[in-house]
C-alpha cells in the first residue's frame, strides 16, 4: 500500500471512531433531550417526531460540533431550531401579559379557594399532575421555551441564552413572565376545580 | 418605605435561582425566619418548580429509542 493510501486509511478510520463515539455519547442524552421536546411541544406524539428530526439532523451534521463542547446544549439548540421552523410560532410575539400579580398569587388563590388557612402542604395538594401540564401548554412559546429549558432541563441562564441565540437578560425577563404565566394559568385551572 | 413581606416577594425568585447578592440572601433568610406567612410561600415555590420538573419526567418511549438508534451512519 502507498503512503498515501495507508494515511488516507487511517483517516478514514479516526473519522468512523469519531462520528461513532459522536452518535453513542448523542444517544445517551436521548432522555434528557426527550423530557425537554415534552415540554416544548404540546403533545408527546408531537414531542418524539421533533425527537426524531432532531437526531436525524445532528448525525448528518456531526462534523459542524465541537468536541469538548456542551453536546447536551448542541443538541438542543437544533431541536428548538427545528421546533421554530416548523412553522409554530407564526405571530409568535411574546404577549406583554400584566405582571400586577406578585409571585405569592398563586398560593394566596389556593388558599382562598378553600376557604381557611391552609398548611403548605395542603396547598400543594390542591395542584394536579394534569393541571401542571395543562398550564405550560399554555404559556406562549417564547416565555414557555426558555422555563423549559432553565426549569426542566436544568440550564444555567447563559446556556439558555446560547441554545435560543438570545441575550442573557432575555432569559432572564421571559423566565420571570414564563414563571408568572404559569402560576396564573394554574390559578385558573386549580381555583375553579370544586 | 416597602413592607418587609412585599419585599421578601421580590427576593422569592432570585432567591431560589441563588443569584441573590449576599446581602439581600441575609435579607430575605432573616425575614423568613421570623415570618411563616413568607417561609410558607417560599417552600411552596420550590415545590412548584419540582412538579413543573416531574411533569415532563415520563420515560421515553422504548421505541423512539430504537428509531433513534436507527437513524445512526450504517458502519462500511
Amino acid at each position: 500500500m502507498s503512503d498515501t493510501a495507508e494515511s488516507d486509511g487511517r483517516r478514514i478510520a479516526g473519522e468512523a471512531r469519531d462520528r461513532v463515539r459522536f452518535e453513542e455519547e448523542a444517544l445517551e442524552l436521548a432522555d434528557q433531550v426527550f423530557r425537554v421536546a415534552r415540554g416544548l411541544v404540546n403533545s408527546r406524539e408531537e414531542a418524539e417526531d421533533l425527537v426524531q428530526e432532531t437526531y436525524a439532523r445532528a448525525f448528518r451534521s456531526w462534523r459542524s460540533f465541537t468536541p469538548g463542547t456542551n453536546l447536551r446544549a448542541w443538541l438542543l439548540r437544533i431541536l428548538t431550531n427545528l421546533n421554530i421552523d416548523r412553522g409554530r410560532r407564526r405571530q409568535r410575539n411574546p404577549d406583554p401579559q400584566p405582571l400586577e400579580e406578585g409571585d405569592y398569587f398563586l398560593y394566596n388563590k389556593l388558599e382562598q379557594s378553600a376557604g381557611r388557612p391552609l398548611e403548605e402542604e395542603q396547598v400543594v395538594e390542591r395542584l394536579s399532575q394534569n393541571d401542571v401540564v395543562d398550564a405550560l401548554t399554555a404559556v406562549p412559546h417564547d416565555f414557555r421555551d426558555v422555563l423549559v429549558l432553565v426549569d426542566i432541563g436544568d440550564f444555567s441562564y447563559q446556556d439558555a441564552a446560547q441554545i435560543l441565540d438570545i441575550p442573557i437578560g432575555t432569559v432572564m425577563s421571559r423566565l420571570h413572565r414564563a414563571r408568572r404565566a404559569l402560576k396564573r394559568e394554574l390559578a385558573e385551572r386549580s381555583v375553579e376545580t370544586p | 418605605m416597602i413592607d418587609a413581606c412585599d419585599h421578601c416577594e421580590q427576593l422569592l425568585q432570585p432567591y431560589l435561582d441563588r443569584v441573590l447578592s449576599e446581602e439581600e440572601r441575609l435579607t430575605a433568610e432573616a425575614h423568613l425566619a421570623e415570618c411563616a406567612w413568607c417561609s410558607n410561600r417560599y417552600r411552596f415555590e420550590a415545590d412548584l418548580r419540582q412538579i413543573v420538573k416531574s411533569s415532563c419526567a415520563g420515560a421515553m418511549p422504548p421505541d423512539l429509542k430504537q428509531k433513534l438508534a436507527a437513524l445512526r451512519t450504517p458502519l462500511l
